[in-house]
């Protein structure tokens, strides 16, 4: 069992620094696009050649991160069928049609528009280039859109029946797993999210220049059209933010107890503003969850059921099965512990039915079916022994989640500030200060981005696939060791990539810097 | 049918002038290529075999495979 716990442990890290690192080019791909759309729709509207220039600096830089983020996500499909092959087969085409259609409209779209946006300017009509340059944005959203509807499918599983026959799930409803509502909030979550790390990516280098006082005009321009586009993309972003914590309170109220460090729920139920954990604090004791903490009274109520007064379940309430209903009565709901029950009776009767399918006993496979789809709902409890083990890591869950919230707030006000001082304090942007808090931002929303996944991929643990597929029973049957050896070989090549990346891109914004970007076409 | 041909040769000579110009764009093609070699032709093939895939020859045997796997831990 330790052995197994170790290649389940070191398969997730593998997975999560190969996550994260796709993850810092993805974001800026997709919210530079459309700021790079903006920028040349300004030019053609306008006509001042003084637009192409900006925007043919920004494309470049658009166009080094696209390089450098291309075929990053390719390494993860790798770990599915290496690492994780219980995981891929269980989920059958419903994992692979959204991955398949991506590529496609990947392939494509970006493929063919990139190369008008790069290599059309002189060849095209400015209206030919700018529709191509708009839709390698749509085209990188709609990438997007598909690997959320993939990810979306493994926080709530939806539009599929399990054939046991098969040992796959198999889509019985493209439309239901394409709309899922996790993937309508989780995908435009995302997508705003990237709009926010864009307009902060762009405001970064503007300062940087407006700092070396630089092409101070091209600088000045693109900090407003950042700053307007950044706030339109947290308000977005806070929104639909909104929208996936209603989601998380549905479908994995485990979850979102996580997040605030919730153990006995109450009805209006207070929100953790700022608060630190008990570290000694464990399941089933009496121990206060918080050593320290200012609360919003009602907010998580509000948060989860948009009810001020309704009922949020803790920990302990989802374990002992147990809610409060709207006329304020305490109710049964299904325990852990039964739970646990149905998933060992399902996965019986799953073994039952391989031992009749060899026997050729078709009454007997039918009898083990008809136990398995019945008990199919809660499948992955019958791994565990203890309800303690489908309970995700709190502590890591619970401080991601501030650092994704508090960095937000952060940058929600970074872009009112920007927007102030833009049309009614001109004579700031010429402080060093406020260069440095703009170039300074650059990490800080990074880190926001990732403490965003953090909080949706950690939340979630134990769950490969929410209540089918614990992410032990997910891993194949492969060493520890195989698998330490190519986590190694993926950090050091990570960072040496990185590294080559980010000195290709701060490179090109000096010498670019150089000379008059306006005039640079 | 001329008109087909001729936008064949503008789209290739849009790529081609487009490859013959590039300034930062050899950089990233040659990290691209780097890394794809990389990812292709060492990682997958030394580290990461499809598991099943290799390891069986049908789906049922695939099937059978994990059903195992799945119910004896």
């Amino acid at each position: 069992m330790n052995d197994l716990l170790a290649t389940v442990d070191w398969s997730r890290a593998q997975f999560a620094l190969t996550a994260m690192y796709h993850w810092l080019f993805v974001p800026l791909t997709i919210g530079l696009s459309v700021i790079v759309a903006i920028m040349e729709s300004i030019y053609v509207r306008t006509g001042d050649a003084k637009w192409k220039g900006i925007t043919k600096f920004w494309m470049t830089l658009f166009g080094i991160n696209f390089a450098c983020g291309v075929a990053t996500g390719i390494i993860l499909e790798f770990e599915f069928g290496t690492n994780w092959s219980n995981y891929s087969w269980f989920v059958g085409d419903i994992f692979g049609a959204p991955l398949a259609i991506e590529g496609i409209v990947a392939f494509f779209m970006e493929a063919t528009f990139v190369a008008v946006m790069f290599f059309g300017w002189e060849k095209v009509s400015r209206r030919f280039h700018l529709a191509a340059t708009w839709l390698t944005a749509a085209g990188v959203s709609l990438s997007a859109l598909w690997i959320l509807v993939a990810n979306a499918w493994m926080q709530n599983p939806v539009g599929m029946i399990f054939d046991p026959d098969q040992m796959r799930n198999v889509m019985d409803n493209f439309t239901q797993v394409a709309f899922n509502s996790v993937a309508m909030n989780k995908f435009f979550h995302a997508v705003f999210s990237g709009w926010v790390l864009a307009a902060v990516f762009v405001i970064g280098v503007s300062s940087w220049l407006l700092w070396r006082k630089r092409n101070v005009d091209t600088a000045r321009k693109s900090l407003k059209i950042a700053s307007w586009f950044g706030l339109i993309g947290i308000v977005m972003t806070i929104w639909t933010g909104d929208g996936s914590a209603v989601e998380v309170a549905r479908v994995q109220p485990m979850k979102l107890a996580a997040m605030e460090g919730l153990y006995d729920g109450a009805k209006g139920q207070s929100l953790v503003g700022i608060g630190i954990l008990n570290p000694d604090k464990k399941l089933g004791d009496k121990l206060d969850p918080m050593l320290f903490e200012i609360a919003i009274p009602k907010g998580l109520s509000i948060l989860a059921n948009h009810d001020a007064d309704s009922f949020v379940p803790g920990i302990n309430d989802l374990i002992e099965g147990r809610a409060i209903n709207e006329a304020g009565d305490t109710v049964s709901t299904v325990s852990y512990a039964e739970r646990i029950a149905a998933g060992k009776r399902a996965q019986e009767a799953l073994r039952a039915y391989g031992e009749a399918r060899k026997a050729g006993d078709t009454a007997a496979m039918q009898r083990a079916k008809d136990i398995v789809m019945a008990n199919f709902k809660y499948f992955g409890y019958g791994y565990f022994d203890r309800a303690d083990e489908a309970v995700p890591p709190v502590a890591l869950t619970f401080y991601s989640f501030r650092v994704m919230v508090m960095a937000g707030g952060y940058l929600m006000l970074l872009f009112i500030l920007l927007l102030f001082i833009c049309y009614r304090r001109t004579a700031v942007l010429e402080k060093a200060w406020l260069h440095w808090a703009g170039i300074i931002s650059i990490p800080v929303v990074w880190i926001c981005s990732q403490a965003g996944w953090v909080v949706a991929e950690v939340g979630r643990q134990p769950w490969v696939i929410q209540d089918l597929m614990p992410t032990r029973a997910a891993i194949s049957d492969v060493t520890t060791g195989s698998v330490q050896l190519t986590f190694w070989i993926f950090a050091i090549l990570f960072t040496m990539l990185l590294a080559a990346e980010i000195s290709i891109m701060l490179r090109y914004i000096s010498r670019a810097s150089k000379k008059d970007i306006q005039q640079t076409h | 049918m001329s008109q087909i041909r001729r936008f064949f040769e503008c789209t290739k000579d849009l790529y081609v002038d487009g490859f013959r110009n590039m300034t930062v764009g050899r950089s990233l093609w040659a990290l691209i290529l780097i890394k794809l070699f990389i990812i292709f032709f060492i990682l997958k093939i030394f580290f990461f075999p499809d598991r099943l895939n290799s390891d069986f020859d049908s789906d049922s045997q695939r099937a059978e495979a994990v059903r195992e796997a799945l119910t004896q831990q």
